[in-house]
């Protein structure tokens, strides 16, 4: 396996900031707008969002490459991919409430969202297409993290102010929000001569 | 936690056995994503029908293990003791959430099973029924707004324009109120409500409703003019002013605020309230919810929160004794020994001594009439008992 430090940082800035999934791909939504509400939860959120996503990448894709590749069953990778993902979350919610209580009731409640999320599901089907090795799917999986987590953040510090705004009532809560996200989408464009390949 | 795996495991057998119809009518064109010319159908069946269902298993098993191997033994009593609490999470209790409250109850003997208060009395109830203790009924409470200066009626330092919240207006010099002890008006109390039982009337003064109010404190730890505090439901009658300002200064600044004048003082028969830094305080020990002292207050600071005082009538159990003749403070009671007494409606103001103290209970139509009878009734039970 060969390793391209450069093609790697490419991968994490690519997967953050240029094709960020929340700003320029548009998914994650809904988790995106329900725990945006308050600095603490959009951190927790994000640390357990970016810890599953890697884990279930690395996961699908030894699946994927060493089991359903050679089977020739490729055609079944979402559904599969759902599944593992359900699988995972469920095993770390049960592994995490023995081992980490603390840690548990700081985020074991957005595990159960997680389960179901579109962006977990997009980053292995991606990794998948794209035919990205094991390093490079991690690295593709961290920077997803990084840009979800980034996306959070600003959303909930913008929220956090926006609560003693005076906004005109009928944008209050969530159109308001959306209108914020439009926004934001449209200063990320700004990332995409970042990089030139 | 054992039935979740067994019903993920299954789901996903089942999906098995779902795709075995569908990849019939797929295998022959969804499959060809890198174009071939052949494809071996049945191969295809084989492996699909095998891998789902070994996946399937492999992560059944997992789980199956993962709950036997790493489960957490919780006392089924906290669960039900956590469906009978409020869930609003607001502290009232003293633990950091419903969760913890729940846990606590349930552990720990000395923790007592009426703390969740916006549940009220018959959570108590439940709760005293599941882990075993006794429930005492807690007096419901209820959110007291002390100060009365809508802005309408009281005047402003100067003219606030931020951010339209009491927490930051403070920070302009204490807000824009002349009376640097009342109510700024900007609604922080209404928002923090958990409840929504607060609301904002057209003149800046919070309005509690008292069907949704449960007493949880939320507001009286967001004001950040402490003019909020959290009385006894029964303790209805309470000076709304918060002014230590001298009476002339009060005044200038407000219409409705306490000038200390004392009449208050002077008309309580059971010396509840008492001046103190030039404000009037009742003592919620000690007054009796008569209401005599709202009529003489001169600027109307001294607020009843019972919405009607019906007035006072002699029934015929009436024995004569003229105990209530000499105790009426308006001598609306007239009457001979040993002949029913009579009451004059223009003068009665429903103030209630009479019932509470007469003998036999003779006095009925007063706000306290069904609590008096109610715990009199208790007494002679208890007596009869005795004997």
């Amino acid at each position: 396996m060969n390793l391209d430090f450069t093609k790697l940082f490419e991968l994490i800035i690519a997967s953050s900031l240029i094709n960020n999934f929340v700003f320029t791909r548009f998914l994650g939504l809904c988790i995106f707008f329900g725990v945006s509400k308050k600095m603490e939860t959009a951190v927790g959120m994000s640390i357990t969002f970016t810890a599953v996503m890697m884990i279930s990448a690395a996961v699908i894709w030894f699946i994927f490459n060493y089991v359903m590749v050679p089977l020739d069953i490729t055609f079944l990778k979402i559904i599969v991919f759902i599944g593992i993902v359900a699988g995972l979350v469920q095993a770390s919610d049960t592994i995490m409430r023995k081992m980490a209580p603390g840690l548990y009731y700081k985020l074991g409640i957005y595990l159960a969202l997680i389960s179901t999320n579109c962006i977990i599901l997009a980053v292995p089907l991606i990794s998948a297409g794209e035919k990205y090795n094991f390093i490079e799917t991690l690295a593709f999986g961290l920077g997803s993290g990084i840009g979800f987590a980034l996306a959070l953040i600003i959303m909930a510090s913008i929220r956090e102010k926006l609560e003693l705004a005076d906004v005109p009532a009928p944008f209050r809560g969530l159109p308001m929000a959306f209108v914020i996200t439009g926004l934001i989408a449209l200063a990320f464009t700004g990332f995409s001569g970042l990089i030139t390949l | 936690m054992q039935n979740t795996s067994t019903i993920k495991k299954t789901s996903l057998f089942a999906i098995a056995f779902l795709f075995l119809g569908a990849s019939t009518l797929y295998a022959g064109v969804g499959a060809a994503v890198e174009a071939k010319e052949y494809v071996d159908i049945i191969q295809v069946l084989k492996f699909t029908l095998i891998f789902l269902a070994g996946l399937g298993a492999i992560f059944g098993f997992g789980l199956a293990f993962a709950a036997k191997r790493f489960s957490v033994k919780i006392d089924p009593r906290v669960e039900q003791v956590k469906d009978v609490l409020a869930h609003a999470h607001c502290g009232a209790c003293g633990y950091a959430g419903c969760e913890q409250y729940a846990e606590a109850v349930v552990n720990n003997p000395d923790v007592s099973p009426n703390l969740c208060i916006p549940a009220g009395a018959k959570s108590a109830e439940a709760i005293a029924l599941i882990t075993g203790k006794k429930a005492e009924v807690k007096e419901p409470q209820f959110a007291r707004i002390m100060c009365q200066g809508s802005w309408s009626k009281s005047t402003k330092r100067f003219k606030y324009e931020g951010v339209q919240d009491c927490r930051a207006a403070v920070l302009a010099g204490g807000g824009d109120k002349s009376c640097i002890y009342g109510c700024l008006g900007y609604g922080t109390c209404a928002r923090v409500c958990p409840f929504g039982a607060i609301t904002m009337n057209n003149d800046h003064l919070p309005v509690v409703d008292m069907t949704k109010c449960t007493g949880c404190r939320k507001c009286e730890a967001a004001c950040p003019k402490k003019v909020i505090e959290v009385l006894p439901a029964t303790k209805a009658v309470l000076v709304s002013c918060h002014s230590k300002d001298k009476g002339v200064d009060v005044r200038k600044h407000c219409q409705v605020g306490c000038i200390a004048c004392r009449k208050c003082v002077k008309v309580c028969p059971f010396d509840a309230p008492s001046i103190s830094n030039n404000l009037s305080r009742i003592d919620i020990n000690k007054c009796r919810v008569c209401g005599l002292c709202v009529g003489p207050c001169p600027t109307n600071a001294i607020v009843d929160f019972i919405p009607q005082r019906p007035k006072a009538f002699v029934t015929d159990k009436c024995i004569g004794c003229q105990i209530c003749t000499k105790l009426c403070p308006v001598n609306a009671v007239s009457g001979e020994q040993k002949k029913k007494h009579s009451i004059d409606q223009s003068k009665c103001t429903g103030c209630g001594i009479c019932t509470a103290k007469c003998p036999v209970q003779s006095i009925d139509g007063t706000f306290n009439a069904v609590e008096v009878f109610a715990s009199a009734a208790i007494k002679k039970k208890k007596k009869a008992e005795a004997a």
